[in-house]
C-alpha cells in the first residue's frame, strides 16, 4: 500500500518538479527561437526534429503535472 | 479567542493573540495556500509549454506549406538597357506585395535581393555605403546582400536571375542563413 506524504514532504516535492519544469520550458523556449531562425533561413532540416522534441517535452511536464494532481488526491 | 492551529502561522510569526481580530476571525492556512500557489504556477507553466508545442507545429505548417508552392514563376522585371549601370529598380516577386530590389552595378552585373530587412521587415533602401534599412540602422552589403552593421543577423534573400534576349527575368527565390 502506498503511503501518503505529509505536507511537508509535498511541498519539497512541488517545488523539485516545479523546478523541472520550468527547465524544461526553458529548453522548449530555446528550441521555438533556434527552429524559428532556422527556418528564416531557410533551413528546413531541423523543422520537424525540433517539433517532436518540445512535443516530448510537453509530454513530460503534463504527466509531471498529472503527478501533481494525483499526489494530492491521495 | 486565538486560533492555535500550528498550519496557520502569521506571515509576521507573531502569536495569534497579537495579531488583529481579522486575522483570527479569517485566518489562513499558509502552508496549504503555498501549496496551491505551487501546484497553479506548474499548471500554468505547463500551458506555457503546450503554447511552444503550438508554436512548433506553426513553424512545420508554414514550412509545408512553403514547399507545398513549388518553385516560383519567371517574371519579366525589365530590359537591361532600361537599367542603367549604379541605378535601382524596384519590383514586386513573386508575388504582388513583396518588394524586390534590382541593383546594376556594372555593365554585365547584376544582382537582386527582396527589399525585406532580415531583422524586422522593414524596406531596405540603397545607398552609397550599401543597402540600408532606417528602421534600426541595419546595413547590408550591395554585391552579396550579407549584413554588414546593426541588428540583421540573415543576409536579405537573394533573387536568382536570368538575361534571355536582352530582358531581365526573376526566376527564383535564394533564402540563406
Amino acid at each position: 500500500m502506498k503511503r501518503a506524504f505529509s505536507r511537508e514532504q509535498k511541498i519539497t516535492i512541488i517545488y523539485g518538479i516545479l523546478s523541472i519544469v520550468l527547465i524544461i520550458v526553458i529548453l522548449q523556449l530555446w528550441l521555438l527561437t533556434a527552429t524559428m531562425n532556422a527556418f528564416l533561413g531557410g533551413e528546413e532540416s531541423v523543422i520537424v526534429p525540433a517539433a517532436i522534441a518540445s512535443a516530448v517535452c510537453f509530454a513530460l511536464n503534463a504527466g509531471l503535472l498529472r503527478y501533481i494532481y494525483l499526489m494530492e488526491s491521495r | 479567542m486565538a486560533t492555535t492551529n500550528p498550519d496557520s502561522i502569521p506571515p509576521d510569526g507573531r502569536p495569534y493573540h497579537e495579531q488583529p481580530q481579522w486575522r483570527n476571525d479569517f485566518p489562513i492556512d499558509w502552508p496549504q495556500d503555498e501549496l496551491v500557489a505551487r501546484r497553479d504556477f506548474t499548471k500554468f507553466l505547463v500551458l506555457t509549454s503546450l503554447a511552444f508545442v503550438v508554436g512548433q507545429a506553426w513553424i512545420a505548417f508554414e514550412n509545408w506549406s512553403r514547399k507545398r508552392q513549388g518553385r516560383p514563376p519567371v517574371h519579366k522585371i525589365a530590359r537591361v538597357d532600361e537599367v542603367p549601370v549604379g541605378a535601382t529598380r524596384v519590383f514586386t516577386y513573386p508575388v504582388a506585395h513583396e518588394n524586390c530590389l534590382l541593383i546594376r552595378s556594372g555593365a554585365d552585373r547584376f544582382v537582386a535581393y527582396s527589399q525585406k530587412c532580415t531583422h524586422l521587415s522593414c524596406a531596405v533602401t540603397p545607398t552609397s555605403r550599401g543597402l540600408h534599412c532606417p528602421c534600426h540602422n541595419g546595413w547590408f552589403d550591395t554585391a552579396t546582400g550579407q549584413p554588414t552593421a546593426g541588428p540583421p543577423r540573415r543576409p536579405l534573400p537573394r533573387i536568382t536571375l536570368e538575361i534571355r534576349d536582352g530582358v531581365l527575368y526573376a526566376t527564383g527565390v535564394e533564402v540563406r542563413s
